[in-house]
């Protein structure tokens, strides 16, 4: 058999970053939800907040930590996998890298320490600090790495001498033309992943039996989060598929499935696209509706894949993808907006709680499939006009990368299996709710007596 | 003394700091995977939550030294990251595997259902063995300048072997400090079996590095270099005899001198960075890429040192804090 070694370190790399993103995806958001039911309980004094906290923080932890490890490996396959990477392009990437390890990784890791195991050892307000500061941690390395992977996408404030690229203007590298959008996209994408997972899990552990007011408080606040930043989202996602429009117009043709540039586009519901054949097969469509969408005008013109032969993406992966992650975000719509009209009425029903739990993980999905459209709508560039993938693989045997990609698949597959177990095994803990020595030690402030 | 290209203070800048996020992470997280090592040579649980939870709130921190170390190799020599990450790319595979599953193992033995617990525990035990040999592995490999042949590759997995020593030592040395009662003594004499084995590990790459380099050789021996040298070995030699004293000590009455062994062991981990250090200047990739013909553009490397100049200060800063709220004898760790 014959393996194609780009192919497969490029099913490597996507493995790896695929297995990494779920973690970021939760942290990001998650802490900031830590944050809140910190602030509340030090507000309120009402222990269920700091019920809701002690639950998630462990999950926390736990995604963290499968964020930091699978995080080291990527940092380690740009140059074990992608060597021309760094060569044409480090001068730019390279600094970016530098200031997320810097700004970022060692701020949280370090604040994470307090924020697990510190209380008791530190004060009360200490350890809301080491929360904020965790939280920040988390977004500002999202920051560092949307900046460069919107500046692969959308290079800009740079030049090229002798096939190397050179930084010449920071402030336009930072703020390429699709970074705003492409950040902005991603941390709301976060805030619904932790939104459904926290309202999921809450509504299990409901259905179970526990009607700790912790549990509830938690269900309410994924529910409510879900709900408000949904809107928002599609906001966002519409307005970042503009700016796609603008910078990478045979994305958009491979997400819409158009083949022939035209006006008055209809919205491709359903199609299966045969690339051989160059055109859509069953195709469902809305008349004028990917024009009025992506153009806002009934006859706007969108230029077809046709255009752009032998540098479009393939079709068929990013059509679907992006179906994918449309479908699930209006059904996001849906279930928070229904969700939170029952809790307004009625509070929880078995229903609503049957409904949440099986959109548990849908973040995770919608957001995979949105990096799909993105990562795969890139090719074939690395980065666009600049680097195309090919160019960037190293001189590693089809064989070895085989046998390492075999290597990473079982352990990924076997750590996500564990996360997920554990996840329902700690949520099947009834909420005991302990009187601990919370704040035994803290001389700022006294905190609610143990009950 | 060669005389050094223009600008060349930059790559040196890096040299330095890429030297010094290694060398930082081999003593820290050294001590994390030695631990690691040791995790199940005590078969009581009590001793083992104790040994993890001595490491908790560091090993996060500990770890980003690499992913720093990398990084930098990353930015400021980008060809040489290419060179040596593709020649090393078994090893680094597999360390990558070790570190995924003792990163992991540390969450999961604290979450997962109890009767899961051992089965993290051989996680976190193999893990960090994976990822010390690897580590030993590729120095062995880099000291050998990437020979291809297979007495290179055999002399390459002694050195792991030897590197699994040197972290087991470190770790031993760190519960010493961290531990007190029947673990501590417990530890004692696991620092001294690994101690002769670092022992003979540092000889044999002390004796194999100026053999496999003429240049090397030239820079140890040739008078005056090698009396102005001479400290180097003797104090390692110094420190080995201290630990072999010191380490029968135990147990004592006063805990105030509990950190010595780690302090020694550090040491000795400082001199033979610095040994190898001296024998491969200038180059990144041994006798092929000196560190001035890998650098990047000199207006990025300035915008990273603009950088790491406002911050590192921070992060030494906030470290010390963390040490600081947990310094002292390890308790147990409680999510709350």
């Amino acid at each position: 058999m014959d393996l194609d070694p780009i192919l497969l370190a490029r099913i490597q790399f996507a493995a790896n970053i695929s297995f990494h993103i779920l973690f970021p995806t939760i942290t990001i958001a998650l802490g900031w939800v830590l944050l809140f039911f910190k602030l509340r309980f030090n507000a309120t004094g009402d222990v269920a907040w700091m019920d809701a906290y002690k639950f998630w923080v462990k999950v926390f932890a736990l995604s963290f930590a499968l964020g930091v490890v699978s995080g080291v490996v990527m940092s380690f396959q740009f140059g074990t996998n992608w060597p021309g990477f760094m060569e044409r392009v480090g001068n730019v990437a390279g600094p970016l890298l530098a200031y997320e390890v810097i700004t970022a990784f060692f701020l949280e890791a370090s604040f994470l320490a307090i924020m697990l195991f510190g209380y008791g050892r530190v004060s009360n307000r200490i350890h809301t600090l080491a929360t904020v500061l965790v939280a920040g941690g988390t977004t500002l390395s999202a920051f560092w790495i949307l900046v460069l992977n919107s500046w692969m996408h959308t290079p800009a404030g740079h030049e090229i001498r002798d096939g190397v690229v050179y930084a010449a203007d920071w402030w336009a590298i930072v703020f390429n033309p699709s970074m705003p959008y492409r950040l902005a996209h991603m941390l709301l994408a976060s805030g619904l992943t932790v939104a459904f997972l926290v309202a999921g899990l809450s509504a299990w552990r409901w259905l179970r039996g526990d009607r700790a007011p912790g549990v509830l408080k938690a269900l309410r606040t994924g529910v409510v989060m879900g709900a408000v930043l949904i809107p928002a989202q599609i906001l966002a996602g519409d307005l970042h598929g503009l700016n796609t429009l603008q910078h990478q117009p045979q994305k958009v043709a491979a997400m819409e499935g158009i083949w022939e540039t035209e006006r008055g586009a209809a919205l491709r519901l359903f199609a299966i696209p045969d690339e051989a054949n160059r055109t859509n097969r069953f195709e469902v469509n809305i008349p004028y509706l990917a024009s009025l969408i992506l153009t806002h005008r009934m006859d706007g013109e969108i230029r077809g894949l046709n255009e752009f032969v032998g540098e479009h993406p393939p079709v068929a992966p990013v059509f679907y993808a992006f179906r994918v992650m449309v479908g699930i975000g209006m059904l996001m719509l849906l279930v928070s907006w229904w969700g939170a009209w029952v809790l307004w009425r009625r509070g929880v029903t078995p229903w609503l709680a049957r409904a949440l739990v099986g959109m548990t993980f849908s973040g995770w999905v919608a957001t995979l499939a949105g990096w799909y459209v993105t990562e795969i709508g890139r090719q074939p560039w690395l980065v666009t006009g600049i680097l195309r993938t090919g160019e960037a693989a190293g001189p590693v045997a089809a064989t070895t990368i085989m046998g390492s990609l075999l290597m990473y698949l079982l352990i990924y597959v076997a750590l996500l299996a564990a996360y997920i177990g554990t996840l329902m095994h700690l949520a099947r803990r009834p909420t005991a709710p302990e009187p601990e020595e919370l704040g035994r030690r803290d001389p700022l402030r006294p905190i609610v007596p143990a009950e | 003394m060669e005389t050094l290209p223009d600008g060349a203070w930059l790559p040196i800048t890096f040299a330095v700091l890429l030297a010094v996020a290694m060398l930082l992470y081999a003593i820290l997280d050294g001590y994390d995977l030695g631990v690691g090592v040791l995790l199940r040579a005590t078969g009581e649980e009590a001793q083992r939550d104790r040994m993890i939870a001595s490491i908790g709130p560091f090993w996060d921190a500990n770890e980003t030294w690499l992913v720093l170390g990398v990084g930098l190799l990353l930015v400021a020599f980008p060809v040489a990251h290419g060179m040596i990450l593709t020649a090393l790319y078994i090893p680094v595979a597999l360390m990558l595997a070790g570190l995924v599953l003792r990163g992991v193992a540390f969450e999961f033995r604290a979450k997962a259902p109890e009767p899961q617990k051992p089965k993290w525990d051989v996680a976190f035990q193999m893990g960090s063995i994976l990822a010390a040999f690897s580590q030993g592995w590729m120095l062995g490999s880099y000291i050998l300048g990437f020979d291809p042949s297979w007495p290179a590759f055999a002399f390459s997995l002694l050195v792991g072997v030897f590197t699994v020593a040197g972290y087991t030592l470190v770790g031993a040395c760190w519960l010493v400090w961290r531990a007190e009662g029947e673990l501590q003594l417990r530890a004692a004499r696991w620092a001294r079996g690994a101690l002769y084995a670092t022992w003979a590990g540092v000889l044999v790459v002390s004796a194999a590095t100026p053999l496999a380099s003429p240049r090397i050789f030239e820079r140890w021996f040739s008078m005056p270099e090698a009396l102005m040298l001479a400290p180097i070995p003797l104090a390692t030699g110094a420190l080995f005899l201290v630990l072999h004293i010191f380490l029968r000590r135990f147990p004592r009455v006063d805990h105030s001198l509990d950190w010595v062994p780690f302090a020694a062991t550090a040491a000795i981990f400082v001199l033979c960075f610095q040994g190898l250090a001296y024998s491969f200047w200038p180059y990144v990739v041994p006798e092929q890429v000196t560190i001035f013909e890998a650098a990047s553009a000199p207006e990025s490397l300035l915008i990273i040192l603009f950088g790491a100049a406002a911050v590192l200060p921070m992060i030494f800063l906030y470290t010390f804090y963390v040490w600081r709220v947990f310094g002292g004898k390890a308790q147990d760790l409680k999510y709350y």
